[in-house]
């Protein structure tokens, strides 16, 4: 019964090829995968709308969209309806070839993405052996898109925003590479399914997870910093600035291209939060041994919606970054960090079992964050905290 | 060969004509891009993952962007008033032609001088990373410390750029 819960959806898949005939089989098992993927991120784009609009407001003392269906639970219903009958409209001086294909080049490239998470046990769409380096190579193809967009449209502020995006992009990229290379080294593998299985061990009913062992947790705060970025979210969110940028590279987007960018948007942050969940938080493993009768996939949509809701409350709570600001912490903090973290992840690879790694870690990657802090801060003479409150 | 390598050979030609032959030059840079892509789909249709994907991280993921980059930031996007073409586009075809020719006589030749394998070894990631840091690290390194002496040399050209604008 419980092996069965947690197959549910392989079996299925099962049940529905063996009607057909034994060689057409193989194809149309892809094209299932094909489809529930391309079937269940959008419905889950839906509900995190209304959830993220319903959250923001609750942060803000508000009540958020509450009109449309009980509790406003309709509301996608009625964005997507509003987004597919309006005009779509085009700028007489706009490229119209580059500006059609960018939508659509950016939501198929982050639809690739999902190709290689392990959505659950056996539920993996294609089990690459360099897995991950598929990740980031379609990763990599979203920013030509975001430029496309910014160019094409001949506005100053789609330019300037699809300019902000690439480079802010490709900061952070390195960053996102260099905390995964952690993981690569202890698992010692590219393909995430086996990385997931390297983690899938349980020791006092407490599961392996790398974010539990000192170089781990600091490669996973690199990465969910790298992460926030990469997907435009505040406090990183500068490329769309309303205040400076009308609305960043898809300012001259109307209809739905408009909702094609929404979308790809929170594809890249469901992807981006399975590739975190995949690489740190265990993939579809359970937090406890006894609680492993609870189905794989449940655990991996958890853990994505989690994520989420992180990447909401920091929306809510953070103010926007200064361009400055943004690059000094890229390349001043966060990368020398994300490299020391590399050479700790060596050592606790080639210190053998023991306690004696777990000190020596710690002590390094400690000693240097208040080290890098302190020469960080060194400079700004900031006062003593004060606060001031509307009267 | 397959009809799939028919396939990406007009996408990757189709590309790297539409870049030789466009007028505009951010256009020029996403056709290159194409056939960036189509070289990529070509490592793949071998089986060779690690450089299908490497080719489509470094070059659709780095070279592109940093050829539009600089596209924008240099001459602007304006389209050139007297053609695209060169007056002395013939020396080019010939040493283009030239080239072309000498590869493909070095193919054919090393075709047939190499023993016939029935099999393609079967040659994972893993195997690439582990010959890279045993038998190759020497010249890993090198490559390693060549690049980082160029950025510090390209830091080194900015920092002086500002100081002379001052």
């Amino acid at each position: 019964m419980v092996e069965k819960a947690d197959q549910v959806f392989v079996l299925l898949q099962h049940w529905l090829i063996s009607f057909l005939p034994a060689v057409l089989q193989p194809a149309a098992a892809v094209l299932l995968g094909v489809i529930a993927i391309v079937c269940v991120f959008p419905g889950l784009f839906a509900l995190t709308t209304i959830f993220e609009r319903k959250g923001l407001g609750r942060i803000q003392n508000r009540l958020g969209p509450n009109r449309v269906g009980p509790f406003g639970l309709f509301q996608p219903v009625a964005d997507g309806i509003k987004a597919l009958i309006k005009e779509d409209i085009v700028p007489t001086s706009a490229n119209p070839a580059v500006h059609f294909l960018a939508p659509v080049i950016l939501v198929v490239a982050v639809f690739m993405g999902f190709a290689v998470l392990p959505m659950g046990r056996n539920m993996v769409l294609v089990d690459m052996d360099a897995g991950l380096l598929f990740f980031f190579a379609m990763g990599a193809s979203t920013e030509l898109s975001v430029f496309m967009a910014g160019w094409s449209s001949r506005n100053k502020y789609s330019l300037l925003g699809a300019m902000r995006a690439v480079a802010q992009m490709i900061s952070y990229e390195i960053i996102l590479l260099l905390s995964s290379v952690a993981v690569v080294m202890t698992a010692g593998s590219l393909s995430l399914p086996k990385i997931v299985a390297a983690q899938n061990q349980y020791s006092y009913g407490l599961p392996h997870w790398y974010i539990f062992t000192p170089w781990g947790l600091a490669a996973f705060v690199m990465y969910a910093i790298a992460a926030t970025a990469e997907t435009n979210r505040s406090p990183f969110d500068l490329p769309e600035g309303e205040s400076e940028l009308v609305a960043g590279y898809h300012t001259e987007y109307s209809g739905f291209k408009f909702a094609l960018f929404f979308l790809g948007e929170y594809l890249a942050m469901f992807s981006i939060s399975g590739l975190g969940t995949t690489l740190f938080l265990g993939g579809w493993t359970a937090p406890l041994s006894v609680l492993a009768w609870i189905p794989s996939w449940i655990w991996f949509f958890g853990k994505v919606m989690i994520s989420i809701f992180v990447f909401i409350w920091m929306r809510g709570t953070l103010p926007r970054l200064r361009q400055d600001q943004l690059m000094n912490f890229a390349w001043k903090f966060v990368l020398p960090f994300t490299l020391l973290d590399l050479l700790v992840t060596a050592f606790w690879r080639f210190m053998g079992e023991g306690w004696l790694r777990w000190v020596v870690s710690t002590a390094i990657l400690a000693g240097a964050y208040v080290f890098m802090g302190r020469v960080g801060m060194y400079k700004e003479h900031f006062g003593s905290r004060t606060y001031r409150y509307a009267e | 060969m397959g009809i799939t390598f028919y396939l990406i050979a007009a996408i990757t030609l189709a590309g790297a004509l539409a870049a030789m032959t466009l007028k505009h030059l951010v256009h020029a840079a996403l056709a290159v891009t194409v056939a960036f892509a189509g070289l990529a789909l070509f490592f793949l249709n071998l089986d060779a993952q690690f450089a299908g994907f490497a080719q489509i991280l470094i070059y659709i993921g780095a070279v592109a962007i940093l050829v539009v980059f600089a596209i924008l930031l240099t001459r602007g996007s304006d389209l050139p008033k007297d053609g695209v073409f060169s007056h002395t586009w013939f020396v080019g075809f010939a040493i283009a032609a030239g080239i072309f020719a000498v590869l493909g006589w070095a193919v054919l030749a090393s075709a047939k001088a190499l023993p016939s394998e029935s099999a393609v070894p079967a040659v994972t990631v893993h195997d690439i990373g582990v010959v890279l840091m045993g038998r190759y690290v020497l010249p890993l390194e090198i490559v390693a410390l060549l690049l980082t002496a160029a950025t510090i040399g390209a830091v080194i050209v900015a920092l002086h750029e500002k100081e002379r604008a001052r």
